[in-house]
């Protein structure tokens, strides 16, 4: 038991300190991201710069440190659109009737029948490439299965003592499901947010490092990793750091979200 | 188990068989049906998205260049850009429906020659990764089934971090070490062989992992049946028992995860291809999505849905031929 206890707390410590990072990079570090040095064009980890520098010259960890709102934000953007978006889905598919639950049903199948990143390309292909359009993209990919999830929550619940005493009592059904169905519905929706927030990390970082995503100069893990490509034969370190910050997040995220996914089974049952 | 009584005490009698056949056609043809309608959708959906792209297409197809408007007015009957929607949605069904995807923007050829040209180097790269992946996750799962405790954190712990890794960085670093400093490998787009080694390794590694941990589970599960203590008793070895009978009731979650899994290398490959510089449908698509080339983008696309589709069929085959139960109805149970 006192395993996955240390790893919770090793997670949730790791997301502190990523989220400190996102919201105040100037706590961590002084040095400009952006500041091109001609003088320390790949310098080695050490010296002056902790991580090294990168093919302009570039502070590694300043950039590490200020890319982590950029590279962070993306995919919880894409998970928080996705999953107000997938809720509301689910629980008009689960409410509105057969009619509209066989729509929306087969809809979500057309969505899921396309495997998940050229889904993304092709929205970012009529949208144009950056931020904004990676998160609308990655949103899009993932809302299905929140809905699915929400969807067959509320259905769950549809029978259950409490909710039909709400109509008991002469509730309408938009309260009784906006009271009661929804929050108890929530549970495993929060779960499922937080496991793909890793993939969805990851797929935003990938976006980027095929230049899809933020522009550079932007400090972002991903584009940073693009950067890096071409210098390969001359220094590992811009192509070691920012992709082991990607990593780390995404471990901290998934050992957080098993353990709430854990818990959210574990008291429903 | 008890799947495995009936079936060794189906002598192959004609009937029976034909009962089986008809109700594996049954699902085949049913599965095949909602699939038509799938895509039939998606269809619709890539040609509502042309429709409702920011700038007309005339401009993509002019790509800026200023012309006179009756140069425009050509190129407009050309493309058939002044039918009525209803009547550019017909045609546009149809096309497709015969195989036949237009001209890319950009390209100026038959998109099915652009991406024909490109698959093979792809289909090659996913093969190899689908193989790896396959072999690799029932290897390491017979390995990690044991009940010590430090194995099973081992086994989970390793698991967790390959998931973590994003296959791109996982691709560059395997460049550093394997070309750029161990010289093994070659560095960029070689097409051979050798070329394939790292770019399958770097794909393959998440999905190994993830299936390696479902079979790994299952396993751990069904090493707990009462067929164990069975096949113990009569003397099996240890790896026989779980090569040859644990492992296939181990297997059906894992191939409903391989199915998902192929069709997600569809988009994985693509960013695989770039960070290899490797010739592929990849590198296509994605300066298609750049230069906004919607042609090219929609046909891989749909062509990505329609493999998606025919890989879920034959899943929901695979489960049919190694579970015996799920053969009553026309759903997997």
């Amino acid at each position: 038991m006192t395993r996955p206890r240390i790893g919770l707390w090793l997670g949730l410590a790791v997301l502190a300190v990523l989220a400190a990072m996102a919201a105040f990079p100037g706590l961590f570090t002084g040095v400009d991201p952006d500041a091109a040095n001609v003088n320390a064009l790949l310098r080695p980890p050490g010296g002056g710069h902790w991580l090294g520098t990168d093919q302009n010259g570039r502070d590694l960890y300043a950039r590490i440190v200020y890319g982590a709102r950029p590279s962070l934000l993306i995919g919880a953007g894409a998970v928080a659109l996705a999953l107000v978006g997938g809720t509301l889905v689910g629980v008009a598919a689960a409410q509105l009737g057969r009619v509209a639950d066989q729509i929306i049903s087969r809809l979500l199948d057309v969505v899921l029948s396309v495997p998940g990143l050229l889904l993304v390309f092709l929205v970012v292909a009529v949208l144009g490439p950056g931020s904004s359009t990676a998160t609308i993209g990655l949103a899009v990919v993932s809302l299905p299965g929140f809905a699915r999830v929400a969807r067959a929550e509320v259905i769950s619940l549809r029978g259950r003592a409490y909710v039909e005493a709400a109509y008991g009592f002469g509730w309408s059904r938009p309260q009784v499901v906006l009271r009661h169905v929804l929050p108890n519905a929530l549970g495993p929706v929060l779960a499922l947010a937080t496991v793909s927030l890793g993939a969805m990390i990851v797929a935003s970082s990938s976006l980027s490092f095929v230049g899809l995503g933020p522009r550079p100069p932007t400090a972002e893990w991903g584009a940073m990793l693009a950067g890096s490509r071409e210098f390969l034969a001359l220094a590992w370190w811009p192509a070691a750091f920012p992709g082991a910050a990607i990593t780390l997040a995404v471990l901290a995220i998934t050992t957080v979200g098993r353990h709430l996914q854990r818990t959210v089974d574990g008291s429903t049952v | 188990m008890a799947g495995l009584l009936t079936e060794a005490s189906a002598p192959g009698t004609t009937a029976r068989e034909r009962t089986r056949r008809s109700r594996l056609l049954r699902l085949v043809l049913a599965r095949a049906a909602g699939s038509v309608a799938v895509l039939w959708g998606a269809v619709t959906v890539a040609f509502l998205l042309i429709q409702l792209m920011p700038g007309s297409t005339v401009d993509v197809l002019l790509a800026r260049s200023s012309v006179t408007p009756r140069v425009r007015a050509e190129i407009t009957a050309q493309y058939h850009l002044d039918d009525p929607l209803f009547i550019q949605y017909l045609s546009y069904l149809g096309r497709i429906a015969r195989g036949d995807f237009g001209d890319s923007y950009v390209l100026r050829q038959p998109v099915w020659d652009a991406v024909g040209a490109q698959l093979p180097d792809t289909l090659a790269l996913i093969a190899a990764t689908l193989l790896v992946t396959a072999a690799g996750s029932v290897v390491l799962a017979v390995l990690g089934a044991n009940r010590r405790r430090w194995v099973q954190s081992l086994f989970a712990g390793v698991e967790s971090l390959v998931v973590a890794l994003p296959p791109f960085w996982l691709g560059l670093l395997l460049l550093t070490v394997f070309s750029f400093t161990l010289h093994w490998f070659p560095t960029v787009g070689a097409s051979g062989l050798g070329g394939l080694v790292l770019p399958t390794l770097a794909l393959a590694a998440a999905p190994t992992a993830v299936v390696a941990q479902v079979l790994r589970e299952g396993l751990l599960r069904a090493l707990d049946e009462p067929f164990v203590t069975t096949a113990r008793a009569r003397g099996i070895g240890e790896l026989a028992l779980r090569v040859r009978h644990v492992l296939r009731h181990a297997l059906l979650p894992a191939t409903t995860l391989m199915g998902w899994i192929a069709g997600s290398l569809i988009g994985g490959s693509v960013i695989i291809e770039i960070v290899f510089s490797r010739q592929g449908v990849g590198r296509l698509v994605l300066s298609a999505v750049q230069d906004k080339d919607m042609p090219v983008v929609i046909a891989v696309v749909l062509l990505a849905a329609t493999v998606f589709v025919v890989v879920n069929i034959v899943v929901d085959v695979l489960q049919w031929l190694i579970d015996p139960r799920t053969r009553g109805t026309g759903r997997p149970a």
